[in-house]
C-alpha cells in the first residue's frame, strides 16, 4: 500500500504542476513510512519538501497555497497528532468555499496514518475519522487495499474540496485480518495488491462489496474490512461485506440495497464506540431500512477508552469479537 | 512583590493596565522618538543589523504636521489627498454602519476608528494580484483598494445582493479580485495562511506577494508562532503585520505580553526583519509598507511590522469599553488621530485647507449615504430582500453530495 500511495502522489504530481507535497520528514528522507520516498529527487524541493514540526502550520500554509491555486497534498505524521491542526481544518479548510461563496477554495489533501494493531499505544493508534465526518465541508476517505489507495488518492488530489485521507498503517505492508499470531502476508499475494501503472481513479462516495452474502450486512472500512472477511470465514456466516472506502460522501445506496437484501446489519470500526461513525451508520440504516430489518443494528468497535499498549488485542476489535456479534445478530 | 527573590511561598503574576475606569489615562511608558529620527536601512538589510528598529517607533509627521527624515517624501500631494479621502470614507462608513446596527438594519458591526491609516496606507503599497489576509479590522484595505461601498453594505445587511449570500457575519468580507482574503471569525488562522500563499507564489516563481494581518491580542495564538516559523524557514515573500491597538476586547496588550518586549521584537527570534511604526502616521505607514513590500518582491524574505495605534472605538457593537478603560483614554493617546494628522500635514504643505476639508467631509458623507440608500433597496437584515434558503446548501462542496440534496429537499427549498 505504501508503494501505491507513493505511486498515486507521483502520478498526480506528474499530471499537474500545481500539486505540491510537504510535511514532517516527507522531503529528503521520504517519510517515516516511506510514502513520499524519491519524490523530492524526482520533482525537486519546490514540489516536495520538509516542514517544521507544526501541524497547524502545515495545514494552515496548505490552505494559503490552495487559496493561491495550488493543490497541496500534505502529511500529518500520525492521525493522533492532527489535533493542533484541527482549528485550521474545521474552521478554515472546511468552510472556505462556503463562507466566501466560492470566491476562495481549498482543494487540498491531508494524509494521515491511522488505526491500531501495531502496539502503537495511545498516540500512534487512534482512529479520529468521526472528528472529520462531523464537519460540513470535508470529505473523509479510508482505503483498505493498494488498488483503492492509489485510485482514491488520485481522486482526492484532483477533487476540488478538502479531503482527509486516513491511511490504516496496519495495512501499509500487507492485509491484516486481526490475527496477530499469524505471519503477515505481503500485498503481492492479494488480488487487490495489484496496482496498475499510470493514472486511474476510484471515485469518492462509492462503496465496494468485498464479499457477497445473504445473511447479514457488515459495514466496514480500513483494517476492519479484512477482519470482517476473516470473521465470515471463521464463523461460516454468509456475510455481505461492504467496504465503505469513502465515509463522506457516503454511498448510502449500496448500504441500503445490501441491508434490504440481508435484513441484518453489523457495523465495525476500530474507533471508540460513543458518537463514533458507526452511530451515524446505524442511524442511517435504521432510518432507511427499518421495515427490512429483522434484528437490531449492532456495532463492534474499540472500547470507549484511550488506546492501550499492553492490552492491544483485548482492545482491537478482532474476528472473534466480530464473529460473536455476527452470530448474535443472526439469532436475534 | 514582598519576598521577591527569596525562597518561600510562590505567587502568580497577572499583568494589569496602569489605569482603569475613573483613572487618569497614562501613556508614560510609550516612548516616541522625534519625527524623522529613526534611520531607514536599505531593503536588503540583514535582520541582525536592524534589530534596533523593533524597539523604536518610526514616525514621519511631527506635532505640527511637518514631515521629517528618511522615511518621508515618497508620496505626492495627490496621493496624500487620496489617502486622506480613503480614511475619511472609512470613518464615515463606520459611523453610518454603527448607526445602522443600532437601528436594527444589521446584527453586528466593528469600527476601524483611530486605525484608519494602517490599512488605508498599507493598501497603496501593494500591487494588483497581491493578496491580503486581513482580520476583521482592516476594512481600509477594501476602501483604499476601490472595492464598492455598496457591496460592503450588502454584505453587512445580509441582503439579496450580499456577495456572500447571507452566510457570513457582517463585515466578514471576501474579495479575491481586490486582494482581500475571506475573513474568518477564528483569530490568527489567516496569519499562517498568508505565509502559505506567499510560499505558493515563490513555488510558482511568480512576482506576487502576500500580507498577513493580526492584532496584538491574537499574537498569543499558536498560529502566530507557526506563521513566523514558516515565513522564516522558507524565506516567504510576505509582510506580516501586527496592529497593536493596545486592546484585545477588554484585555490590555500586556496580557499578550506586549510589555515584556515590543511585538515587533518577536521577529528577532526567527531572524525576521522587524520594524515598529507609528500607526497613526499615514506617511510612516506607507513608507514601511513599501519598504517591506519591496523586500518581499526582491525575494529578500519576510518582514514583521508592528503598527502602534489605539483602538479608539468599542471592540464591537456588542462591547462597552467604559467598563474596563477610562472613557477619555483615546483622547490622551500620544499618537493622536490619523485623519487629523494627515489633514494638518496637507495643510502645512499647502495642498489642502480647512475649507476644502469641510467640503470633503460633506462629499464623503454624501457618497456613503448614497451607497447606503442603494444597498438598502436590496434589503436589510430584517426587512426587504434577503438571500434564498436554498443558498444555505450551496458551496459547502464544489458539487452538492447526495446527503445535502436530501436535506435541501427536507427543508422544502
Amino acid at each position: 500500500m505504501i508503494e501505491a500511495i507513493r505511486d498515486a502522489i507521483g502520478t498526480a504530481m506528474e499530471a499537474d504542476p500545481a500539486v505540491v507535497v510537504f510535511g514532517q520528514d516527507v522531503g529528503y528522507f521520504g517519510g517515516v513510512f516511506r510514502c513520499t520516498q524519491g519524490l523530492q529527487q524526482r520533482f525537486g524541493k519546490n514540489r516536495c519538501f520538509d516542514a517544521p514540526i507544526s501541524e497547524l502550520g502545515i495545514v494552515g500554509a496548505a490552505i494559503g497555497m490552495a487559496a493561491y491555486g495550488l493543490r497541496p497534498c500534505v502529511e500529518i505524521q500520525f492521525a493522533d497528532y492532527v489535533y493542533p491542526a484541527y482549528d485550521q481544518i474545521v474552521s478554515e479548510a472546511a468552510r472556505l468555499r462556503y463562507r466566501s461563496n466560492g470566491d476562495f477554495t481549498a482543494p487540498l489533501v491531508i494524509r494521515m496514518p491511522t488505526g491500531g494493531g501495531i502496539f502503537g499505544g495511545q498516540t500512534h493508534s487512534q482512529s479520529p475519522e468521526a472528528l472529520f465526518t462531523h464537519v460540513a465541508g470535508l470529505k473523509t476517505i479510508v482505503p483498505s487495499n493498494p488498488y483503492d489507495a492509489k485510485g482514491l488518492m488520485i481522486a482526492a488530489i484532483e477533487d476540488d474540496d478538502p479531503v482527509i485521507v486516513l491511511e490504516p498503517k496496519r495495512l501499509y505492508n500487507g492485509p491484516f485480518d486481526g490475527h496477530p499470531d499469524r505471519p503477515v502476508t505481503p500485498w503481492s499475494k492479494h488480488p487487490l495488491g495489484e496496482v496498475p501503472d499510470g493514472h486511474y481513479t476510484v471515485p469518492l462516495g462509492k462503496a465496494a462489496i468485498r464479499r457477497e452474502g445473504a445473511a447479514v450486512t457488515v459495514l466496514a472500512y480500513g483494517t476492519m474490512v479484512h477482519t470482517a472477511e476473516a470473521a465470515a470465514i471463521e464463523t461460516g456466516i454468509d456475510a455481505e461485506i461492504v467496504d465503505l472506502r469513502s465515509l463522506v460522501p457516503l454511498d448510502l445506496e449500496t448500504i441500503v440495497a445490501s441491508v434490504e437484501k440481508t435484513g441484518r446489519c453489523v457495523v465495525v470500526h476500530e474507533a471508540t464506540l460513543t458518537s463514533g461513525f458507526g452511530a451515524e451508520l446505524a442511524a442511517l440504516v435504521q432510518e432507511h431500512c427499518f421495515f427490512h430489518l429483522e434484528a437490531p443494528v449492532r456495532r463492534v468497535t474499540g472500547w470507549d477508552t484511550p488506546y492501550p499498549h499492553a492490552q492491544e488485542w483485548d482492545y482491537f476489535p478482532g474476528p472473534a469479537r466480530l464473529g460473536r456479534v455476527l452470530r448474535e445478530a443472526l439469532e436475534a | 512583590m514582598s519576598g521577591a527573590g527569596e525562597e518561600g511561598r510562590l505567587s502568580l503574576t497577572v499583568p494589569e493596565p496602569h489605569v482603569r475606569p475613573g483613572d487618569q489615562p497614562d501613556f508614560s511608558d510609550l516612548v516616541v522618538p522625534p519625527a524623522g529620527s529613526v534611520r531607514r536601512p536599505p531593503v536588503d538589510a540583514d535582520p541582525q543589523d536592524i534589530r534596533d528598529l523593533a524597539y523604536t517607533i518610526i514616525t514621519v509627521l511631527d506635532g505640527e504636521g511637518r514631515a521629517h527624515g528618511p522615511w518621508a517624501g515618497a508620496l505626492d500631494d495627490e496621493a496624500l489627498r487620496e489617502g486622506l479621502r480613503h480614511m475619511m470614507v472609512l470613518r464615515a462608513f463606520d459611523a453610518r454602519m454603527q448607526m445602522a446596527q443600532r437601528q436594527g438594519k444589521t446584527s453586528f458591526y466593528m469600527q476601524n476608528l483611530g486605525e484608519e491609516a494602517v490599512a488605508c496606507a498599507f493598501r497603496t503599497a501593494l500591487r494588483p494580484g497581491d493578496m491580503n489576509f486581513p482580520t476583521y479590522r482592516q476594512a481600509g484595505l477594501l476602501v483604499a483598494g476601490g472595492y464598492p461601498l455598496v457591496e460592503m453594505m450588502n454584505q453587512i445587511f445580509s441582503n439579496e445582493s450580499d456577495p456572500l449570500k447571507g452566510r457570513q457575519l457582517p463585515i466578514f468580507y471576501s474579495s479575491k479580485s481586490h486582494g482581500f482574503f475571506s475573513i474568518s471569525g477564528n483569530l490568527g488562522t489567516q496569519f499562517i495562511q498568508a505565509v502559505g500563499w506567499a510560499m505558493a507564489s515563490a513555488i510558482m516563481n511568480d512576482t506576487k506577494i502576500a500580507a498577513g494581518w493580526i492584532g496584538d491580542g491574537a499574537t498569543a495564538e499558536s498560529d502566530f508562532h507557526a506563521a513566523m516559523v514558516f515565513a522564516s524557514t522558507y524565506h516567504a515573500p510576505v509582510v506580516l503585520n501586527i496592529v497593536n491597538n493596545q486592546w484585545a476586547i477588554s484585555t490590555f496588550q500586556g496580557i499578550a505580553r506586549g510589555e515584556a518586549a515590543t511585538f515587533a521584537a518577536r521577529g528577532h527570534g526567527f531572524g525576521i526583519a522587524a520594524l515598529r511604526v507609528d500607526g497613526n502616521d499615514y506617511l510612516a505607514v506607507h513608507a514601511v509598507a513599501s519598504w517591506a513590500a519591496e523586500r518581499a518582491r526582491r525575494n529578500l524574505g519576510p518582514t514583521l511590522i508592528e503598527y502602534v495605534t489605539y483602538r479608539a472605538g468599542a471592540h464591537s457593537t456588542s462591547d462597552d469599553p467604559s467598563a474596563y478603560r477610562p472613557r477619555v483614554e483615546s483622547e490622551a493617546w500620544p499618537l493622536g488621530d490619523p485623519i487629523a494628522r494627515l489633514k494638518q500635514h496637507l495643510i502645512a504643505r499647502g495642498a489642502w485647507s480647512p475649507e476644502r476639508h469641510v467640503q470633503a467631509e460633506a462629499e464623503v458623507l454624501e457618497t456613503v449615504i448614497e451607497a447606503q440608500r442603494e444597498a438598502e433597496t436590496h434589503g436589510t437584515l430584517h426587512a426587504g430582500g434577503k438571500p434564498s434558503a436554498r443558498d444555505i446548501f450551496e458551496n459547502v462542496y464544489a458539487q452538492m453530495p447526495p446527503h445535502l440534496k436530501r436535506q435541501r429537499q427536507d427543508a422544502g427549498v
